[in-house]
C-alpha cells in the first residue's frame, strides 16, 4: 500500500532554486564530482594513469616493444625488468607500457565514431519518426540480436584482420546501442516545452536536432560513451587473444595473453602483467562511468 | 465549534517538532517547531504551498520519515505513546492498523498485479485475523461504503483497470477497513477532476464523522479546507504561523501570509475588470536559506525591523494561534491587505520603458485590423467544425486481423471566435480536449477536419506549411515551466531567438529588446545571463511568456499556465498576463481546468466535456442560470472558500466515458442529471440561443426551461 516513494521527499520541491541543483556542468564539477566517492575515485585515477601512459609511453618504456634481451628471456620480474620477460626475451614491462596506447587508442576512437554515428543516425531518423524510424529500429534491433564478440568475428572475417578492421568492427557493433540510447533520450525531450517553442516559431530541422535537443541528450551520452569504451577496450583485447584483431609483433595486450599462454606454466608472469593490465584499465573506465552517471543523477 | 467544553484527550500531540532532512553533509530543517493536536472525531486541515513542509510533518506524525530525514527535537505522543520511542516491530503494528494513509496518487500506491479486492482482503487478514471468506466479504462492504457502485466488479478489477477516482475511493475504502485512530489524507483529491473531487469529498465528510478518527487533512487548497475541515493549521516554510478553528481562519485571518493566501486566489466568478488579484511577492525561500526571524517577513508587505527576530506565537483567543508581531493592528483592521497596485507596479517596474509601436516591423503582409475591434470585423482567430481525431496504434496481431483502426475523438465539431485583444477561456476537464484544439490551432496537431482562420486567413494544418509571418501572430505558453525552457541555453539566448528568426532582428537589437521584454514580465533585467536552473517555476514561466509576446503575436494561447504554480505565484502571473495583453493588444486563447482562473481572466468563455462545446456565454453570464446543466454541475463542484453560501448541489454520477467510445446523441447524457431519455441519447443536440445574453448552449432542453429549474449557484462576489 505504501511505496517507497512516498517516504523519499521530493527536494525538488523542498527547495525550488538549491544551489546544489545545478544543471550546467564542466569538467571541473564533474572532477570533484567523481572524486567524492571512493569507488569512482579509484577508477578515475586508473583511467587517468593509463591515460599518462599512454601518452608518455615511449619515454617511460626502458625498452623497445620487439627489443630482444637474448640473454634475458623468461626472466621473472626484477629490478632490471619489472615485469620480467617474455618466452622471446622481450620487456614486458615496456611492452605492455607501449601497447596502452594502442588499445586505448583503438578503443576511445572506435568509440567516438560509435558515438558520433550512432548520435546522428537517431537524431535523423528518432527526429523524422514514422516508417522511417521504425525501418532502422528494426535493423539496428536484428545487429543487436548478435552477440557482439561474434558480430566482429564475422565482421573480421570478411575484412581481414587489420587495425583499421578493428576500427570498423568496434563501430559498426556500438553504433546500434548508441543510437538505441540517444533515441530515448530524443524521444522524451521532443515533446517539450521548448522544442514545441521552436517549431512554433519555425525553426529549421537542423537548428532543432543541433541547438535545442542535442544538449540535453549530451548527458546521457557521456555515461553511455564511458560505459562502451569500456567494453570497447574488451572487444578490442579479445580479438587480439582469438588472432584476428592487431596483429603480431604489436605489443597488444590480448595478443600478449595469447602468446603468453603457450608457456603459462615456464613463464606466468608473461601472461599475467597484460592480462592485469586489460582488467584493471576495464573495471577502472567502469567504475569511472558509474560514477559520471551518479553524479549527473545527482545534479539533475 | 463547541466552546469550552472539556475537550476529550487528543489522539496525536506534537510538542515543538522538528523535522530535517540530510542535504549532503548537512542536515536541514523543514519543520521547525511546530506543535498540535488532533482530538476525536476532528479534522485538521494542514494548508501550506509546495516546500511549506506539511507532507513531511504529517509523514514525522506517523513516525514514516525516509532514510534521509529524521526528528530532530520534540515529541509525537500518539494515543497516550511516545511513537518516538517506538521500536520499528511496534510502529509496524501500528501502521495500517491504528493509523492510515490516503495518498495523493492513487495509481501508485495500489499493487498493479494484485486484484482489488485481494488487496483490500490482505489488509483485513493481517490486521483483525479474519478467515479468507470473511474478508472477502468484509472487503465487498467496504467497497460499498465507500459507494462505489458496482462493488463486485471492482474487487474483481486490476488497479489500472477503473478511474482515477474510483481508485481513490477504493484507497479510502483500505484506509478506513481497520478503524484506525488517525486518518492522514495527503492532497487526496488534487490529482482528480473538480466534479470527481467534489464527491470524493462529500464521501469523506460522510465518513469522517460517523467513525470518530482523529483526521489530518494535507492540502494547497482552502476551498478544499473549508469544505471539511474544524480546524486549520497553515504552515509557511516549515513553520507554523498561524492555527484556528476553520470559521475564525476564514472570517478573522490574523498572520498576512494567510490573508496573502485568500487573497490570492481568484474567487469564482470574479473578472479582471472588477479588481485586480493580490500576489505575495518573492517565493518560498529554499531549504536551509531560511531567515532567522518570521519566515514570511522577506516577503511581507507589513514587515518592520522586529520582524527580523522570530516572533513566538501568539494566542489572541484560547483557539486561535498566531505567529505575527502585528496580529492586533490586522485585526484591528489598521493595515490594509490591499497593496496599492501602482506602488507595486512602481517598484517593480525597472526604468526601461516599452515603445512597442517602434517594435513592431512594418514587413508584415497581414492586414491587422484596429485592435477597437467590434462584432462583424474579422475575428482574430475563428475555428469552424474543428475535429481531431486521432489513430489508436494496431498491434501486429490486430493489424493482420484488419482490425479498424480506434479512434479518440478529442474533438468534435467545434466552433468558436475570439475577437481581436479579447480573451477566451476554454474550461474543461481532463481529456476534454481542450490541449488537442490548442495544439491544433498552433500547429503542433495536425486537425483532421474544420477550418481555422487568423485574422481571416485560412491557417494550414500542418506547421511546416504556414509563413514565418503567421507563425509570428500565433505564439503558445505551455503548461510546464519546468520544460518551458531550453536548460543549455541562458535566458538570453531563449528570448532573442524568436526576435532574430520571427522578426528578422540584428542580434544587437535583439539583445536590447530581450531586455526590455524581461522587463515588460517584471524580471531584473541582468537575468539574461542566467540559466534556468537559476530560475523558480515562477520566474521562468515569465521568461515563457516574455518569450511568447516577443513576436508581437495576435493571437495567444495558453495551455494551463499557471496550474503547476503555487496559489501566492499564480496570483502574479495571472495579473501579468493580463496586463501584457492589454499592452500588445493581443488576443488571448486561455485553457484551464480551473474555473475560477478561466473566469477571472476570460471575456468570453467556452465550456468543453468529451470534445464537443457544451455552452458558450460571456464570462458573466456564464455563473447565472440558465445553466447548460453539465456547467451547472461543473459550478457546483467548486469547492469554495465559504460553503454556506452554495445554493444547490449537484454532483454527477459516474466517470468521464472514455474519447474512444464517445456516447451517442449528447455526449454527456450518461451523467446529465435532466436526461430526457430517448431524445438525448440518440439526437445530437441543437445550439440554443439566449437572446438577451448571447449565451449558446449545447443542450435538448430549451433554455427558458432550464431557467425554470435551475437557482443561481454561486454567491454573488460583492
Amino acid at each position: 500500500m505504501r511505496g517507497e516513494g512516498e517516504r523519499v521527499p521530493n527536494l525538488d520541491a523542498i527547495s525550488p532554486s538549491q544551489p546544489l541543483l545545478k544543471r550546467g556542468m564542466r569538467l571541473q564539477t564533474m572532477l570533484r564530482g567523481l572524486y567524492s566517492r571512493t569507488a569512482s575515485a579509484i577508477g578515475t585515477t586508473i583511467f587517468l594513469m593509463f591515460l599518462l601512459i599512454a601518452v608518455f609511453g615511449p619515454v617511460i618504456a626502458p625498452y623497445r616493444s620487439t627489443q630482444l634481451i637474448a640473454k634475458d628471456a623468461r626472466q621473472p620480474p626484477s629490478s632490471a625488468h619489472w615485469f620480467g620477460t617474455d618466452n622471446l626475451g622481450r620487456d614486458i614491462f615496456s611492452r605492455v607500457v607501449l601497447g596502452t596506447r594502442d588499445i586505448l587508442g583503438l578503443a576511445g576512437l572506435g568509440t567516438i565514431l560509435a558515438v558520433i554515428s550512432g548520435i546522428s543516425f537517431r537524431l535523423i531518423t528518432g527526429y523524422r519518426g514514422g516508417w522511417f524510424d521504425e525501418l532502422w529500429m528494426r535493423f539496428f534491433d536484428s545487429l543487436l540480436a548478435m552477440p557482439a564478440l561474434l558480430l566482429s568475428l564475422l565482421l573480421l572475417g570478411t575484412l581481414g584482420p587489420s587495425r583499421n578492421s578493428v576500427l570498423l568492427v568496434i563501430l559498426i557493433v556500438y553504433t546500434p546501442i548508441v543510437a538505441r540510447v540517444v533515441r530515448s533520450v530524443v524521444l522524451a525531450i521532443k515533446s517539450r516545452g521548448f522544442v514545441e517553442a521552436a517549431h512554433l516559431r519555425g525553426e529549421s530541422q537542423v537548428y532543432i536536432l543541433f541547438r535545442e535537443i542535442l544538449p540535453s541528450v549530451l548527458p546521457a551520452l557521456a555515461v553511455e560513451a564511458a560505459l562502451r569504451f569500456s567494453y570497447a577496450i574488451f572487444l578490442v583485447a579479445s580479438l587480439g587473444f582469438l588472432g584476428v584483431g592487431v596483429q603480431p609483433p604489436s605489443p597488444d595486450w590480448g595478443l600478449m595473453v595469447k602468446e603468453a599462454r603457450d608457456y603459462v606454466r615456464q613463464v606466468p608472469w608473461a601472461l599475467y602483467f597484460p592480462a592485469g593490465a586489460i582488467a584493471l584499465v576495464v573495471i577502472g573506465v567502469n567504475l569511472m562511468a558509474d560514477g559520471i552517471k551518479r553524479v549527473w543523477q545527482n545534479v539533475t | 465549534m463547541l466552546p469550552e467544553v472539556i475537550s476529550p484527550a487528543p489522539i496525536v500531540k506534537i510538542k515543538s517538532l522538528t523535522v530535517a532532512y540530510r542535504y549532503g553533509n548537512a542536515w536541514l530543517d523543514a519543520v521547525r517547531d511546530v506543535s498540535l493536536q488532533i482530538e476525536p472525531g476532528q479534522t485538521y486541515g494542514l494548508v501550506g504551498e509546495s516546500g511549506s513542509g506539511k507532507t513531511t510533518l504529517a509523514m514525522a506524525m506517523m513516525r514514516y520519515l525516509g532514510e534521509n530525514g529524521k526528528v530532530r527535537e520534540g515529541q509525537v505522543e500518539f494515543d497516550g505513546r511516545n511513537l518516538l520511542s517506538l521500536s520499528q516491530n511496534e510502529m509496524r503494528q501500528i501502521w495500517g492498523a491504528s493509523m492510515s494513509l490516503v495518498p495523493q496518487n492513487p495509481l501508485s500506491s495500489l499493487n498493479p498485479t494484485i486484484r482489488i479486492g485481494e488487496q483490500l482482503a490482505e489488509i483485513l487478514r493481517h490486521h483483525q485475523g479474519l478467515h479468507r471468506a470473511q474478508a472477502q466479504a468484509r472487503s465487498l462492504e467496504l467497497l460499498q461504503s465507500v459507494r462505489l457502485p458496482d462493488p463486485q466488479r471492482v474487487a474483481e478489477s486490476y488497479p489500472h483497470q477503473i478511474s482515477g477516482g474510483m481508485q481513490q475511493r477504493v484507497l479510502i475504502a483500505m484506509a478506513l477497513s481497520t478503524s484506525p485512530r488517525l486518518l492522514v489524507l495527503d492532497e487526496p483529491t488534487t490529482s482528480l477532476d473538480v466534479t470527481t473531487q467534489a464527491s470524493i469529498l462529500d464521501l469523506f465528510r460522510d465518513l469522517i464523522k460517523s467513525h470518530q478518527a482523529a483526521v489530518l487533512y494535507v492540502t494547497h487548497n482552502l476551498g478544499v479546507v473549508a469544505q471539511i475541515c474544524d480546524r486549520v493549521a497553515v504552515l509557511y516554510a516549515g513553520e507554523l504561523v498561524e492555527d484556528a478553528p476553520l470559521a475564525d481562519l476564514f472570517s478573522r485571518p490574523l498572520h498576512p501570509y494567510t490573508l496573502g493566501l485568500l487573497t490570492s486566489v481568484p474567487r469564482v466568478g470574479l473578472n479582471k475588470n472588477q479588481a485586480q488579484l493580490q500576489s505575495i511577492p518573492g517565493q518560498i525561500p529554499a531549504l536551509g536559506m531560511r531567515p532567522a526571524g518570521c519566515v514570511f517577513e522577506p516577503r511581507c508587505k507589513f514587515a518592520i525591523e522586529i520582524c527580523r527576530s522570530r516572533p513566538p506565537l501568539f494566542t489572541p483567543t484560547t483557539q486561535h494561534h498566531v505567529r505575527c508581531y502585528r496580529w492586533e493592528e490586522i485585526d484591528r483592521g489598521e493595515l490594509s491587505s490591499k497593496v496599492d497596485l501602482k506602488e507595486e507596479f512602481l517598484i517593480q517596474r525597472p526604468t526601461i520603458t516599452l515603445d512597442i509601436k517602434e517594435q513592431i516591423p512594418t514587413a508584415s503582409t497581414i492586414e491587422k485590423p484596429s485592435r477597437e475591434t467590434g462584432r462583424g470585423e474579422t475575428p482574430t482567430l475563428s475555428i469552424n467544425h474543428l475535429t481531431i481525431h486521432y489513430d489508436v496504434r494496431r498491434s501486429l496481431a490486430e493489424f493482420i486481423t484488419r482490425q479498424p483502426v480506434a479512434k479518440v475523438k478529442a474533438v468534435e465539431d467545434v466552433n468558436l471566435t475570439i475577437q481581436g485583444g479579447k480573451t477566451v477561456g476554454l474550461v474543461g476537464e481532463s481529456g476534454s480536449g481542450k490541449t488537442s484544439l490548442a495544439r491544433a490551432v498552433v500547429g503542433l496537431t495536425e486537425r483532421t477536419g474544420g477550418d481555422i482562420g487568423l485574422l481571416g486567413l485560412a491557417l494550414p494544418s500542418k506547421l511546416s506549411k504556414r509563413n514565418k509571418d503567421t507563425l509570428r501572430h500565433l505564439q503558445m505558453v505551455f503548461q510546464n515551466p519546468e520544460e518551458a525552457l531550453n536548460p543549455y541555453l541562458t535566458v538570453g539566448a531563449s528570448l532573442r531567438r524568436p526576435l532574430i528568426v520571427l522578426l528578422g532582428y540584428s542580434p544587437s537589437k535583439a539583445d536590447a529588446e530581450a531586455k526590455k521584454l524581461l522587463a515588460a514580465v517584471r524580471l531584473p533585467i541582468d537575468y539574461v545571463e542566467r540559466m534556468p536552473w537559476q530560475l523558480s517555476g515562477g520566474e521562468k514561466q515569465r521568461v515563457a511568456i516574455a518569450r511568447a509576446f516577443a513576436s508581437h503575436p495576435d493571437l495567444l494561447i495558453a495551455d494551463e499556465p499557471v496550474s503547476s504554480l503555487d496559489v501566492s505565484v499564480q496570483a502574479s502571473i495571472l495579473n501579468l498576463l493580463n496586463q501584457l495583453q492589454a499592452e500588445y493588444g493581443s488576443a488571448l486563447l486561455f485553457i484551464s481546468h480551473d474555473l475560477a482562473v478561466v473566469s477571472y481572466l476570460s471575456d468570453e468563455i467556452a465550456v468543453i466535456y468529451l470534445g464537443h462545446l457544451m455552452e458558450v456565454a460571456r464570462a458573466d453570464d456564464l455563473f447565472e442560470p440558465p445553466y447548460h446543466p453539465y456547467t451547472e454541475a461543473l459550478l457546483s463542484a467548486i469547492p469554495l472558500v465559504q460553503p454556506e453560501a452554495m445554493h444547490t448541489i449537484i454532483r454527477l454520477e459516474g466517470d468521464v466515458p472514455s474519447p474512444m467510445e464517445v456516447p451517442t446523441g449528447c455526449p454527456f447524457h450518461t451523467r446529465c442529471p435532466c436526461c430526457l431519455g430517448d431524445i438525448c441519447v440518440q439526437q445530437t443536440p441543437p445550439w440554443r440561443i439566449d437572446e438577451r445574453t448571447g449565451k449558446k448552449s449545447f443542450c435538448h432542453i430549451p433554455l427558458d426551461e432550464l431557467s425554470q429549474l435551475q437557482k443561481r449557484i454561486l454567491p454573488a462576489i460583492e
